[in-house]
């Protein structure tokens, strides 16, 4: 039914978007609880999860206890959910959507018999196939002959009854633990002196970086929870300007924001966790590396970004353009590297500003004018190189149209870069060379 | 390698199109900081790693004799070279040396400039005639003779 359609029968209907990164997330995170039941959990689909129950139910009181259990536990915490328990993955399934409720161990066929066909996992197209011939029920299904089914239905329909019923065997494979990067040290006596913090600091790092080494990947934001006596928590983030799994370096980077916890009356446990983790394969080191190692420019970046902000370090990357303020780019430092090439026909200015008016007729540059109070006469002049603007982007600076740039060398000794715009005779200075 | 903090309000941007000719752009790392302060405490933090061969500031308020003192002192355990860009009149006092720089018309020379060594604690102070040499790629000092004879036939 389409939301038009929907709306009509029900005009107060609420809609909300569908978040399917979302979904997953949740899912993953229901996989994790619901491990307090079994070890064996799995993804079913997007909206389910198959729990292989076999050996632990008795933990619970049996298999009636522990559904009742799971069933109160995710009501309150508000969610509706339908369990369907038996023999097989199949038949779970196909109780869990379409009956609800508990199969006997070995009484799978009866509890099956009335379910519809399409609880069978079957695509969309063979439950219509098994409907148009009077097949409505798993039981009518599983009553006719092996071989007929087999041909009339094809093998899909044939291999699902069988898995369904227990006759084929099908395994459950359980999510593995998304890795966990934090670590934790609880003190038996609370501690206070900064030297102290930064040594708990050092266990912690060793077993995280060994953490970090066996997935190949980098710690980029690291956050130190101090958990004070008086269960004020003091933290300390430190965002790093490269990945990084080597603990000799990281732990002096910490030492400026250990300096600042307030311990107050001592801490008792100290959690080092790493937000943001990237890949970080391991790489050849070669003779030419160990002369040119960034390492203590990326340390220093690191240093300086906690202090003013890691996005705040830029760098400058080449831009395909000829407009001279997008003929380059200012990324952040930490977030990518020095390629491309530079290099420019025609000279251009050491600084660039936002053009400045100066009062002048005519298309070539004035004899004599004005510019920030201060008088200029013209010693030479080199141009003009027109440079006109790129139709394909709006930009506001550049509604005056095409413009013929200018080197302006003064008696003064200042060297303006002046431009005009013919379109509509005006004069400006945008930039002054070294 | 070389670092320059500037305050972030600062409209006026180096372009690196027009740095390429004297240096690669790629070594340049810029600093935007948030205030005067944070220049200072950025600059010395750079200076005092020694990671880096120059750090250049640009600064809009005078510099105090106290913050001068702990640049000075950051240079020196970093052995890395600070630059203040400072305004007309605000210079500190703990500085070593003290540079003007203005360009210089020259009928013969687009890249001509007076360096002005205005203040100097351990010489004396000078002005120099300087001239940016591109096929070499460094600068060379102008005879001040020739300079004057060439400035008075241009004015002429």
């Amino acid at each position: 039914m389409g939301l038009a359609d929907a709306r009509s029968f029900c005009p107060d209907l609420r809609t909300v978007e569908h978040h399917p990164q979302a979904d997953q997330a949740f899912q993953i995170g229901l996989i994790r609880w619901a491990k307090r039941y079994c070890p064996w959990v799995g993804k079913n689909g997007g909206d389910g999860l198959s729990l292989d129950v076999a050996g632990s139910a008795h933990l619970f009181g049996g298999e009636d206890a522990m559904l009742s259990d799971m069933q109160m536990r995710l009501m309150r915490s508000k969610l509706t959910v339908c369990i369907g328990l038996a023999d097989t993955i199949g038949a779970a399934w196909a109780l869990a959507r379409f009956g609800e409720g508990l199969a006997q161990t070995g009484k799978t066929r009866q509890a099956l018999h009335a379910l519809p066909v399409a609880s069978l996992r079957i695509t969309p197209k063979e439950d219509i196939i098994l409907q148009r011939l009077g097949l409505k029920t798993i039981g009518q299904l599983a009553d006719l002959p092996r071989a007929t089914v087999g041909q009339r239905f094809g093998a899909s329909v044939l291999m699902r009854l069988d898995q369904a019923l227990g006759d084929q065997a099908e395994s459950l494979s359980p999510e593995a633990n998304p890795p966990n990067y934090a670590t934790r040290l609880t003190l038996p006596e609370p501690i206070g002196l900064a030297k102290d913090v930064m040594a708990g600091v050092e266990r912690l790092l060793w077993p995280l970086c060994e953490k970090l080494a066996q997935t190949m990947s980098g710690a980029r934001v690291l956050s130190l929870i101090c958990r004070r006596v008086d269960g004020a928590d003091q933290c300390v983030e430190l965002r790093l300007a490269r990945a990084l799994r080597d603990p000799s370096r990281i732990l002096p980077l910490f030492a400026k924001g250990v300096d600042g916890i307030d311990a107050g009356f001592g801490i008792d446990q100290l959690r080092l966790v790493a937000i943001q983790v990237e890949a970080l394969p391991a790489e050849q080191v070669t003779q030419y590396d160990k002369g040119h190692s960034t390492d203590g420019l990326h340390d220093l970046m690191t240093r300086l970004g906690n202090r003013i902000g890691l996005e705040n370090i830029q760098r400058f990357l080449p831009a395909d353009s000829h407009i001279p303020e997008r003929s380059f780019i200012i990324s952040p430092a930490a977030w990518s590297d020095p390629v491309g090439p530079w290099g420019y026909a025609n000279p251009r200015p050491l600084r660039l500003f936002p053009p400045e008016p100066v009062v002048a007729h005519g298309n070539r540059p004035p004899n004599k004018f004005k510019w920030r109070a201060m008088s200029f006469t013209v010693g030479r002049i080199t141009g003009p190189e027109r440079i006109a603007p790129e139709w394909w982007l709006d930009d506001e600076n550049w509604r005056h149209g095409v413009r013929d740039y200018w080197k302006v060398e003064t008696r003064e000794g200042h060297r303006l870069w002046m431009f005009h715009t013919p379109q509509n005779p005006n004069w400006f200075v945008q930039g002054v060379f070294a | 390698m070389a670092i320059w903090f500037v305050e972030h309000w600062v409209q006026e941007v180096l372009n690196p199109i027009g740095l390429h000719t004297h240096c690669d752009p790629h070594q340049v790392l810029i600093g935007k900081c948030s205030g005067a302060a944070d220049v200072l405490a950025a600059a010395e933090e750079a200076l005092r790693s020694g990671v880096v061969s120059l750090v250049i500031a640009e600064l809009t308020q005078p510099l105090s004799l106290t913050a001068g003192r702990r640049l000075q002192l950051a240079s020196e355990a970093g052995a890395s070279t600070g630059l203040m860009i400072v305004r007309d009149g605000m210079g500190s006092n703990a500085t070593q040396t003290r540079w003007h720089v203005s360009p210089v018309f020259a009928s013969d020379d687009s890249t001509q400039m007076r360096w002005s060594l205005n203040k100097n604690k351990s010489g004396t102070k000078m002005a120099w005639d300087i001239r940016w040499d591109e096929a070499a790629h460094c600068v060379s000092v102008v005879s001040e003779d020739v300079e004057r004879v060439g400035s008075s036939q241009a004015a002429s």
